[in-house]
């Protein structure tokens, strides 16, 4: 069975998208906290963060967003975010009240894993990466690994990155932990290209405009997704 | 030059590398590159020879007695400089550093444009080719540099959200740079970004420290009481800072624009790679700078500056719009120079500095901001 990961941006309006996104299939949900210089993000998920400022989503808000939709599903949800709002906030602090909230885990995008190493988080790989920072990635990361298929920032892409095929096959080879791809996958097609390679697939920028839109396109496409991650890797 | 032998990530509490894992090879390379590069001869053979027969170093000392009278104030004149701007000295070492590594393309930010005059300057002379990011804003504030730009070959490539000025230039450089990282060096134009780079640029620009140093041994046979330069990103600071940082009796002073006083009133937090001393608010968002001159008009600063500031070594203050407006008539008036509106905030306070013996760096001319200070 291929893991699903949707990305959604911390709204007011999150926890019921949160919840369609579940009940469609998602397996795991990263919640996104906003940043004004998110260096990794293409041009939606930055208007996304953009929106999500102008709402006052600031990082205790988020919180309260984080809390208010572990009360609604089950799923793990995964806070990611950028190092200076867990410098401004404190990293133990930020770390702490996001588990009470209801985090599992957490991504911090411009953090590698050679720094901060006390902070237990999901750690990227990306294909420019050298085998011995695929190793401490491996090594550090709680739970998954996130393979960034692209030398490229957060987008929809019309094709699968010729990248990530030799990217999985060199972690493969240095580790057992699930692998998790994103950056640039959208569709059906690409959901179902990228799981014959990883375990699963996040989908951000697609997510985030879907969720834009509406619960209800939101959720016809997380089951568009599935349906292509089912029929790549039928359930036994 | 130092050189890259001592190379360390951090400055203190600032400085470090916080940037998507896609980044970290290629500073790793260059960090690399950089520290093999100290002890390389033919390296700083070839930048000495640029930096004399093309920038047009040394660059001289000019006592300014009208400008500052009841002062003895000297200006190193890094307006006498090609293209205008200290910025030259930095872009000259890296497009060596580059070529060496066999990158053939070029990406860089720019504010005022004068790096990405700077820039694109050396890609034309080096064969190169250079893409400048610069947000809208700047665009216009400062289009004689956006035509200089063009004609030398560089593509302007303009930057249409957020404050639309340095500040989102930079993140869209450093995009650029993560999505085409193989073939591509970034060329960043002040001592901000993540290690190697704030070091990097410091040892690139400490030219302008170690001439001053000399010349106004030279001139006086003794030390300044205070070397004074305008700090944005701070390399211009940073590079005449360094040679007297040893030298106790030297009060250094970095004047920052009253709105965009990173270190005068910022708090720490994490940008553009680096921790450092920005204008942030109590979530760590980064928020809006405020200057009449395009180069301060930044959030951020070089993580260096922070440490200089916590540890006592350097003073940082600042001037408003309005003084450095008036410094920069002044200068024009008394002394026959136009100075750029950045070093105009560094006269406006160094003037202050009765009966001293004060060293300002005079970082680049103002033909690009005539507009801009003709339309007030």
């Amino acid at each position: 069975m291929k893991t699903l990961v949707v990305y959604l941006m911390a709204m007011p309006d999150t926890p019921r998208l949160v919840e369609a996104a579940v009940d469609a299939g998602a397996d795991i949900v990263e919640f996104g906290f906003p940043f004004s210089d998110p260096l990794a993000d293409g041009p939606v998920i930055r208007r996304a963060g953009e929106r999500a400022l102008a709402a006052g989503m600031r990082t205790a808000r988020c919180l309260e967003c984080l809390a208010e939709t572990r009360a609604l599903v089950d799923v793990p949800l995964v806070p990611m975010t950028y190092a200076s709002l867990l410098d401004a906030y404190g990293y133990e602090r930020f770390e702490q009240e996001a588990k009470e909230a209801g985090a599992t885990s957490l991504i911090v995008v411009d953090l590698p894993a050679d720094s901060h190493r006390e902070l237990r988080r999901i750690q990227l790989v990306a294909p420019t990466s050298t085998d011995e920072r695929l190793r401490l990635a491996a090594d550090t990361t709680d739970g998954w690994l996130y393979l960034v298929t692209v030398t490229g920032t957060t987008g929809v892409r019309p094709e699968l990155a010729p990248t990530l095929a030799p990217l999985a096959e060199r972690v493969r080879a240095i580790t057992d932990a699930r692998l998790y791809a994103g950056f640039g996958i959208a569709t059906p097609a690409h959901a179902r290209a990228a799981a014959g390679l990883v375990d699963g697939v996040v989908v951000g920028s697609r997510a985030v405009e879907a969720a834009e839109a509406g619960v209800d396109e939101l959720h016809a496409l997380v089951r568009s997704l599935r349906g292509a991650l089912d029929a790549a890797a039928p359930v036994a | 030059m130092g050189g890259g032998g001592t190379m360390t990530r951090t400055f203190g509490a600032y400085g470090g590398r916080y940037v998507p894992e896609t980044l970290i090879p290629a500073l790793e390379e260059l960090e690399s590159a950089w520290r093999g590069l100290a002890g390389d001869d033919g390296f700083h053979a070839e930048l000495d020879e640029l930096l004399a027969t093309y920038a047009g170093r040394p660059t001289p000392l000019t006592r300014v007695e009208r400008f500052a009278p009841g002062t003895r104030m000297y200006l190193k004149r890094e307006d006498l400089l090609h293209t205008g701007a200290h910025k030259l000295n930095n872009a000259l070492g890296q497009a060596v550093v580059a070529r060496r590594l066999g990158k053939r393309r070029i990406v860089a930010e720019t504010g005022a444009g004068q790096h990405g005059v700077a820039t694109a300057t050396v890609c034309a002379r080096f064969g190169l080719d250079c893409v400048v990011y610069m947000g809208s804003e700047d665009i216009r504030r400062q289009a004689p540099n956006v035509a200089r730009m063009k004609l030398l070959g560089a593509r302007v490539e303009p930057v249409e959200f957020g404050t639309r000025t340095l500040k989102e230039a930079t993140s869209e450089a450093i995009r650029d740079w993560i999505a085409n990282v193989d073939t591509t060096y970034y060329l960043i134009g002040s001592c901000v970004g993540p290690a190697p780079y704030p070091e990097l640029v410091r040892e690139l620009q400490r030219v302008i420290g170690r001439e001053a140093r000399e010349q106004v041994l030279a001139a006086e046979e003794r030390l300044p009481d205070a070397v004074v330069a305008c700090v944005g990103g701070g390399s211009n600071a940073i590079g005449i800072f360094s040679e007297f940082v040893g030298d106790e009796g030297v009060r250094l002073i970095g004047v920052e624009a009253a709105g965009a006083a990173s270190l005068g009133t910022g708090r720490a937090g994490v940008l553009h790679g680096a921790r450092s001393s920005l204008l942030a608010d109590e979530d760590g968002q980064i928020l809006d700078a405020h200057s009449i001159s395009a180069g301060l008009d930044y959030p951020g600063v070089g993580p260096e500056h922070a440490q200089l500031r916590d540890e006592g070594r350097a003073e940082y203050v600042t001037a408003t719009d309005e003084d450095a407006l008036a410094a920069f008539h002044r200068l024009c008036a008394t002394e026959g120079i136009v100075p750029a509106l950045e070093s105009s905030h560094a006269l406006a306070r160094a003037a202050e500095l009765a009966g001293q013996l004060v060293l300002v760096c005079l970082s680049g001319r103002g033909d690009k901001d005539l507009a801009e200070v003709l339309a007030r």
